[in-house]
């Protein structure tokens, strides 16, 4: 096999100075690797480009530093051989929409709270960050429930192993945690007051704030330097400004065509970013979104119903929004979706007509675009992050299993260890630390039993 | 509608009448149909390669390879890769409960009181409901369906085709099992839950045993007859059946310490029961082994981390079959959404988890017939059986495969590849 020649060795060395510096690296972890590691011989998904069927990946310093053809692709001398023929390499599975580690967002004192970060509730022993490595997620949207018209602060997480929660945070090159902001609108977050009881009042509620917001960053602005007329923080204020301002995307729950249009409406009105979510009847309004180019995160799930605004939702949808344009990534909603079950997503929705390249898209890259993470993660190319999976065959056949999850060059799950098999397949203690938490549904279920 | 008795003859009569309803149904004549398959699952024997399936008056006629079955001239002839029985949810709340979720489509579970075995499931079965019609998309044929787990007796379950307008053309057993719940499922809901029984594991086993010991006393009065013999009695008259071993119970329970707790009470009262769900069923195997009671095992992809079934596995399945013990797959019970599960779906993840094909089929065909005791009507693709077939585009459980046709009785109620 060829060796690693001196531009190998260069891009090794320019990988692991950016991971050093510019890139991640929060208080405490490493983030990189110690060793280079190789997977060679396998068929390699690059999302960004054609399927090389004998290929290799070359990781070191917690980054891609290649990717290409077996053939002509060098391995370095130190590194760590992976045999990966007649296996299947991927990137790391995003998923742009859970609900794992037990947290919870903002509480029942009031409609809209964008001070509250779910960061400040996660349990990152929770079973269930083990399970999404068995299913080769290795970065998550961890958001709070749909219960209210805006919920709290998401995280992204990339799914290291972790002792704390700053272990698994996503942070830019300020050093700023990076997550979303969870709102929803239609049924789920209308109750009583002071809950809005109708969809008109829950846009009026939001617009509000908004507005406050809007007086706040005036006040700001008109204050510049002087201390003495600035107005007081205000954490919610501030929350809203990072969404005002899009340092923070809008990810929104919405199920029915004309709430997701109500979302549209909003997003024209404030200049938000924002990403749909569930987005059920999505494929009614695939026009209009492609007009407003609205990204949505698709649900697939295995029966239409159980609530009325998820009556329509399709299996086709996918494949819908792909024919007219619109950007489209898959979530689990886990516990929805159990994690371990997220390639399975992509395949339904090639079986109900998404073709086969967007659907892996969907399930990475496109998803990584959702979450402004894409210049880190979402594709295998030299300078990524070294999130991977290695598969033992095609990612949307039934019996395809994850063999091992990567994070950062670092394997975060080995379905050969006994340990990690548990959590793969499940039985006694599978769940350990594991809570009953099941984000909006607890009510629903409570009703209906 | 005949108002129905408890009497044991009366399911009889009630069996008579549906078949004539059923009868009625088909005034038309069902005209012959032939189904040829690359691959011909029959559940009854090897798979046959470039089969055909010959269906007339809405019964298998034939199934052999196409070198050895004669097709009339005229008969429509449908053509699928892969040929299945049509398959058999082996227990769903599906028609009770619908899409909605609703109150006003939610009658799986009537929370009032704790033991209600006289709730039957064919007064709240819904045939036009869409959930109904999704799973037949999906090659489900046969369900059964009816009181939900969640009371320690919820009521009674039975078992329907999925077709007809009425419960009366779509049902095959009008009463099938009494639907019992063990462990914290059993505890009710709702306000001053607390105060109410059954409130722990022991107290709902004390209560069913109960129910079991007066049922006992109300046959021998009812026996000895005279001014002394206690009133007709709906609840009684169902737990005789069960006593008689007319009626199985059909048990939902997860933790091993529950599937024991139900093993123990069918030994005391020499009754058949079913365990169902039985999350933690690879403990029990040899006392499951020994007592020859079957599991209609959970659905495949049900969620763990929610109590009892935290130490759910994707592999319990492969693991019945290799102990030996007869087992089914499930669509199980939903409560948000997705609203149901879907049985193909179900066993394709068994099948992915250490099931060959025709093991995992078996669970969703034969062994659920078998189970559900109507392995005389469906499960299979033999002569006499129903004419109850399921026609693929690829392996049946491969994601992306799709189901292309459906034929229940003869009729083609499905055309759409799903």
């Amino acid at each position: 096999m060829p060796v690693c020649d001196a531009r190998c060795r260069l891009r090794i060395v320019i990988a692991a100075c950016l991971a050093a510096t510019t890139l991640i690296a929060p208080a405490g972890v490493t983030g990189g690797q110690d060793h280079p590691v190789a997977f060679v011989g396998g068929r390699v998904l690059p999302i960004t480009g054609p399927a090389i069927e004998r290929g290799t990946v070359v990781v070191a310093g917690g980054k891609i530093v290649a990717v290409g053809s077996a053939a002509t692709t060098a391995v370095p001398p130190d590194a760590e051989r992976i045999d990966a023929t007649g296996k299947v390499i991927m990137p790391g599975l995003v998923d742009t929409h859970s609900h794992v580690g037990g947290g919870w967002g903002g509480d029942a004192s009031s409609p809209i709270q964008p001070d509250v970060r779910i960061l400040d509730s996660i349990n990152v022993r929770d079973a269930g960050f083990r399970k999404c490595r068995a299913g080769g997620l290795t970065t998550l949207n961890i958001m709070p429930g749909s219960g209210h018209l805006l919920s709290g602060q998401t995280i992204y997480a990339k799914l290291r192993k972790a002792d704390t929660i700053d272990d698994v945070l996503y942070r830019d090159a300020d050093g700023r945690i990076l997550g979303g902001m969870k709102m929803a609108n239609g049924t789920n977050s209308q109750k009583e007051p002071p809950f809005p009881g109708t969809r008109s009042k829950s846009a009026a509620l939001v617009r509000q704030k908004f507005l406050k917001a809007i007086d706040y960053r005036r006040k700001l602005e008109a204050a510049g330097d002087d201390a003495a007329k600035r107005p007081d923080r205000d954490l919610e204020m501030e929350g809203l400004l990072d969404v005002l301002d899009g340092r923070t995307i809008v990810h929104h729950h919405a199920h029915r065509a004309d709430d997701l249009l109500t979302v549209v409406r909003l997003r024209e009105e404030f200049g938000f970013k924002v990403v749909l979510h569930h987005a059920s009847e999505a494929w009614k309004v695939a026009g209009a979104l492609a007009k407003a180019q609205t990204p949505c995160s698709v649900i697939v799930v295995d029966a239409p119903g159980g609530k009325i605004e998820a009556m329509d939702m399709s299996l086709a949808t996918g494949a819908i929004l792909e024919q007219a344009g619109v950007p489209c990534a898959f979530h689990t909603d886990d516990p929805v979706t159990d994690s371990r079950l997220f390639l399975r997503t992509a395949a339904l929705a090639v079986r109900a007509g998404m073709s086969r390249d967007k659907a892996l898209e969907a399930l990475t890259l496109a998803g990584a675009k959702m979450l402004e993470l894409d210049r880190r993660i979402g594709s295998l190319e030299p300078g990524k992050d070294a999130d991977l999976i290695l598969l033992s065959g095609d990612p949307l056949a039934l019996r395809t299993k994850v063999l091992q999850t990567w994070v950062e060059g670092r394997k975060v799950f080995d379905r050969e260890d006994p340990d990690d098999r548990l959590f793969a397949v499940g039985g006694y203690g599978a769940s350990r630390d594991q809570t009953a938490h099941a984000c909006c549904t607890d009510n629903r279920m409570a009703e209906t039993r | 509608m005949p108002r129905m008795s408890r009497h044991p003859a009366v399911p009889l009569a009630w069996a008579i009448l549906v078949a004539g309803l059923t009868m009625a149904r088909g005034d038309e004549p069902v005209p012959p149909l032939a189904i040829r398959g690359g691959v011909v699952h029959t559940m009854a024997g090897p798979a046959i390669a470039d089969g055909v399936v010959l269906i007339e008056d809405g019964k298998i006629k034939a199934v052999a390879s196409a070198a050895e079955v004669a097709i009339p001239p005229g008969t429509r002839v449908l053509q699928a890769a892969v040929v299945t029985p049509g398959l058999v949810d082996a227990h769903t709340v599906v028609g009770l409960t619908g899409w909605i979720n609703q109150p006003q489509d939610q009658d799986q579970l009537d929370p009032t009181e704790p033991v209600q075995p006289e709730l039957r499931a064919i007064d709240s079965y819904n045939p036009r409901e869409r959930l109904v019609e999704w799973l037949r998309g999906f090659g489900v044929t046969t369900l059964h369906t009816g009181h939900a787990p969640g009371a320690l007796v919820s009521g009674q379950t039975m078992i329907v085709k999925t077709t007809g307008d009425s419960v009366e053309a779509a049902v095959i057993r009008p009463t099938a099992m009494v639907a019992v719940t063990l462990g914290d499922d059993a505890r009710p809901g709702g306000p001053d839950a607390e105060k109410k029984s059954p409130g722990t594991r022991s107290k709902a086993v004390a209560m069913l045993r109960g129910e079991l010991v007066k049922a006992g006393e109300y046959v021998r009065r009812r026996a000895a007859g005279g001014d002394e013999q206690p009133d007709r009695d709906l609840r009684r008259d169902v737990f005789a059946d069960v006593l008689a071993r007319r009626l199985p119970l059909l048990v939902t329970v997860n933790r091993a310490t529950d599937i024991d707790a139900a093993l123990r009470i069918a030994a005391e009262f020499k009754i058949r029961i079913v365990i169902d769900s039985g999350a933690e069923a690879y403990l029990c195997l040899d006392r499951l082994k020994s007592t020859g009671v079957p599991v209609i095992l959970h659905p495949s992809m049900r969620r763990a981390g929610m109590g009892e079934t935290e130490n759910i596995s994707f592999e319990t399945a492969a693991k019945l079959r290799a102990a030996g013990i007869p087992f089914a797959l499930q669509s199980g019970f939903e409560g948000y959404v997705p609203k149901t599960r879907v049985a193909l779906f179900e066993a394709a993840i068994a099948a992915a988890n250490g099931l060959t094909t025709e093991q995992a089929l078996a669970a969703i065909t034969s062994d659920a017939a078998t189970i559900l005791g109507i392995a005389d009507r469906v499960g299979a693709i033999k002569p006499g059986l129903d004419g109850d077939v399921a026609l693929f585009d690829g392996d049946p459980f491969e994601y992306t495969t799709h189901c292309t046709g459906v034929v229940i009785d003869g009729r083609v109620v499905s055309g759409d590849a799903r």
